[in-house]
């Protein structure tokens, strides 16, 4: 997919019962957050009994904005955006967690219960909601939540969250066009494998022995049809 | 329709079912096959999976219900299929895997294919457990190595004893990470050898393509360059105008005349809902073991008032299954590896065959250690846990940030893994039989599982986990994860979990503990075979794919000479 050939753009809007910050120099990066959408249909090989369970996905709505919005700001933060090969705001990242927790429902509370404690905690420490703190009150709170050795038992739910937000992310990435390209994987097209290449073997001390070889393929030998003696041995 | 007579039913488009097709449909014979699923082809870009890109799918190749090994696994079917329930006694857990669709699990198998060897049709003499075959290496070795040829299978010949030698076309060369359990295994006195698998290599013929190394075969492959059943066999028969193919239609039972001899099967078409005959002079079931057990239990009449077949009360007795356990390990040497494309194909390139043989164990029956890892196409689930072996290099654990970039690429391919597959021991208490009272969405009673392992198979467990941590380590390896157990059974996976269910309508010469003669019919109604693995008399550490069919090719010469003779 190209870079943000789309925006969407979602601002935010007051949410009732949720408390928006009101003290001066906390005005929101959050404010206009948008990422390259996702398709909302595909085509890969489908029944259709899968056809009408995914367009039944795609027709249900989950998060709520805001929970949309805070979802966008994390997995920013997770992979950003400022990068040759784009981060997740690119892939698309927001769409992309929004189908899979109605695909593996499993996860809808864990990310709805996480981002409320998230904003419950940003308030708390804060007086506002994660996304409408300051970017490096944002960091703080991730630098706190971020790495599952804090032992602080406060921390524990969003540990877990950010964990949850952390694999979708990565996932979400490396599935994509961009983030195959970041990895650098080769694969996926059709190639001839004749072994390890020679520089490798060698960076790691290994070699293919002659004996084995000699049961291996001989790439240039491939297309011609296979025959046997009467014990086995192919002779062409 | 004008009602026509067929010369054979055959009941399931599987490994048996596409085999008998092939043979019968070859031979002349008019042929109906008729499979519970759609048709599938491969290469037809509304049902393609095959080298499409992870997003491609909304979630990217995720598992679902209908396709429990991911989204683009190319096996329509699982675990649990709506509206086709089945029950379990006690406490029993059985996983039973239901394929729908044509060339049915072989759409779906590892394409692992070996070799039954002489041990293997005659454990009872070594170990005084379960019962040989009415049969042995001789008599099915000619029907393998025509199964070679026609098919197609990569491998060796290493002159091991009951890891037999075949027709085998040559092996692809091991990837980095099996060069490591090479290395590994050797040091701890190991063997190691080429897999075994159906993949073409080298050209076997002129219909179908040579692997081009997506790695994909669990995906089916649109040149035919793996084995599945309905790509393979099936197409070929149909073009030959013998085959009429009934798909969508759910067999309920054989039918039977006044004498108890088969006069054709019942289905339900499942998209009009309606009940239909069809005649034979002869039917093949092949519908898998425990689908064909099923379907001879609810062939009730007179004649046969425990079900066809079954006048021994052996139908659905001794089930049994592979046993499985598996571990990885982080190779600290693959760190920041370079990358390159090490698709090959589909799954591994190298396997150790069992090798303690004349060893003095705790159980009896041996396994078999497959080998993964390397360079895999992302799809979900990867870059979970996405710098999770920094604990072992002492640095830290999460995080955000493009330093995760960094982490994605050092630690991407440096898994190793092993997963073990035995030889349980069959127990006339295994069994699956009619739940009295359930019925599916078509009216037909399902199956009740009763199954338990014994202690043979936890002990061997046991061993799978002992060898798989000695050869991890020895190839470099730091263990992931805890080894499980005496509480967690040393990770022994449930009955019915590896897919290879067997046993249900077993083979033998005497009637009373037998279903079937060592041709598959039964000794009850002598124009009623099975094709599928029901009538294997024990499992072997091998897949029975394999099997399946040079018995199925055996079944299908033997019922030519019985029509030449009129004796069907």
């Amino acid at each position: 997919m190209d870079r943000r050939e789309t925006l969407k753009s979602l601002f935010l809007a007051p949410l009732a019962g949720s408390v928006i910050a009101t003290s001066a120099g906390t005005a929101s990066a959050a404010a206009n957050v948008a990422w390259t959408p996702l398709p909302t249909s595909y085509s890969y090989g489908r029944t259709e009994v899968e056809k009408r369970y995914d367009a039944r996905l795609f027709a249900e709505t989950y998060f709520r904005e805001h929970e949309l919005i805070t979802i966008a700001v994390l997995c920013d933060i997770i992979l950003p955006s400022e990068h040759p090969n784009g981060g997740a705001l690119d892939a698309g990242l927001p769409d992309f967690v929004e189908f899979m927790v109605k695909d593996r429902d499993q996860y809808k509370l864990p990310v709805r219960g996480g981002i409320a404690w998230l904003d419950s905690y940003a308030i708390d420490k804060y007086g506002a909601d994660f996304i409408n703190v300051s970017e490096s009150q944002r960091l703080n709170i991730c630098d706190a939540i971020a790495y599952p050795d804090n032992p602080d038992p406060e921390l524990q739910p969003g540990i877990s969250f950010f964990t949850v937000m952390r694999n979708f992310t990565m996932t979400g990435y490396y599935t994509t066009e961009l983030g195959l390209k970041d990895l650098g994987y080769q694969g996926n097209s059709p190639g001839v494998w004749d072994g390890v290449p020679n520089s490798v073997l060698q960076k790691h001390g290994k070699h293919y022995d002659a004996d084995w070889l000699s049961k291996c393929v001989d790439q240039s030998r491939r297309e011609i049809i296979a025959e046997w003696d009467e014990d086995g041995n192919l002779i062409t | 329709m004008a009602e026509q007579e067929y010369d054979v039913i055959i009941v399931g488009s599987g490994a048996g079912g596409g085999m008998a097709t092939h043979r019968l449909a070859n031979a002349g014979l008019k042929v109906a096959l008729v499979e519970a699923g759609a048709y599938y082809d491969p290469a037809a870009d509304e049902q393609r999976t095959q080298l499409r890109y992870p997003w491609e799918s909304p979630r990217r190749g995720a598992s679902t219900r209908l396709r429990p090994f991911g989204d683009y696994n190319s096996c329509i079917g699982g675990w649990e299929l709506d509206g086709e329930p089945y029950t379990m006694k006690g406490d029993t857990d059985f996983m039973w895997w239901r394929g729908r669709m044509l060339g049915g699990r072989t759409n779906h198998w590892g394409r692992i294919s070996l070799r039954f060897g002489p041990l293997d049709f005659k454990r009872k003499d070594s170990d005084g457990l379960g019962d040989n075959w009415p049969i042995g290496y001789v008599d099915i070795k000619p029907y393998y190595d025509k199964v070679d040829k026609l098919i197609g299978v990569f491998g060796s010949n290493e002159g091991l004893y009951n890891d037999p030698d075949g027709f085998f076309l040559p092996a692809p060369k091991p990837r980095l990470h099996e060069l490591y359990y090479i290395d590994g295994a050797r040091k701890s006195g190991v063997p190691v050898i080429p897999a075994r698998k159906s993949m073409i290599t080298k050209r076997i013929n002129s219909d179908r393509g040579v692997c081009f190394y997506c790695g994909q075969c669990s995906r089916a492959c649109g040149i035919h360059a793996d084995f599945s059943s309905g790509t393979v066999l099936i197409y070929p028969a149909l073009q030959g105008g013998q085959v009429d193919l009934y798909t969508n239609s759910m067999v309920r039972e054989v039918t039977t005349n006044a004498e108890g001899m088969a006069i054709g099967v019942s289905y339900i078409n499942k998209d009009d809902l309606k009940e239909y005959q069809l005649k034979g002079r002869s039917v093949v079931l092949a519908a898998s073991a425990c689908s064909s057990a099923r379907i001879l239990l609810n062939s009730r009449s007179a004649r046969h008032e425990n079900g066809l077949g079954n006048s021994s009360d052996h139908v659905g007795r001794y089930l049994h299954d592979s046993t499985g356990a598996s571990r990885a390990a982080f190779l600290p040497e693959l760190i920041d590896r370079d990358i390159y494309n090490e698709d090959g194909v589909g799954g591994m390139h190298v396997y150790t065959p069992w090798w303690l043989e004349d060893a003095n164990l705790d159980f009896t029956r041996g396994y078999h250690l497959e080998i993964g890892g390397g360079m895999g196409m992302p799809s979900y689930g990867f870059g979970f846990a996405v710098n999770q072996y920094n604990e072992f290099l002492g640095e830290r654990v999460g995080g955000y940030g493009n330093q995760l970039r960094d982490d994605i690429r050092k630690f991407y391919g440096s898994r190793l893994s092993i997963a073990c597959r035995g030889e349980s021991v069959p127990q006339f208490e295994n069994r699956c039989e009619l739940d009295p009272t359930v019925v599916d969405e078509w009216g037909i009673p399902v199956l009740r599982f009763d199954y338990h392992w014994t202690q043979h198979e936890i002990n061997q467990a046991r061993h799978m986990q002992d060898t798989m941590e000695e050869l991890l380590e020895a190839s470099g390896g730091i263990l992931l994860g805890s080894k499980p157990g005496a509480d967690r059974d040393y990770g022994l996976t449930k009955p019915g979990e590896i897919i290879h269910e067997v046993g249900t309508t077993r083979m033998g010469t005497d009637a009373s503990t037998s279903v079937t003669n060592e041709f598959g019919q039964l000794h009850d109604a002598p124009n009623v075979f099975v094709a599928d693995a029901g009538t294997f008399v024990s499992q072997a550490d091998k897949n029975p794919t394999w099997t399946i069919m040079a018995l199925a090719w055996r079944q299908s010469d033997y019922i030519i000479e019985q029509m030449k003779q009129q004796n069907l």
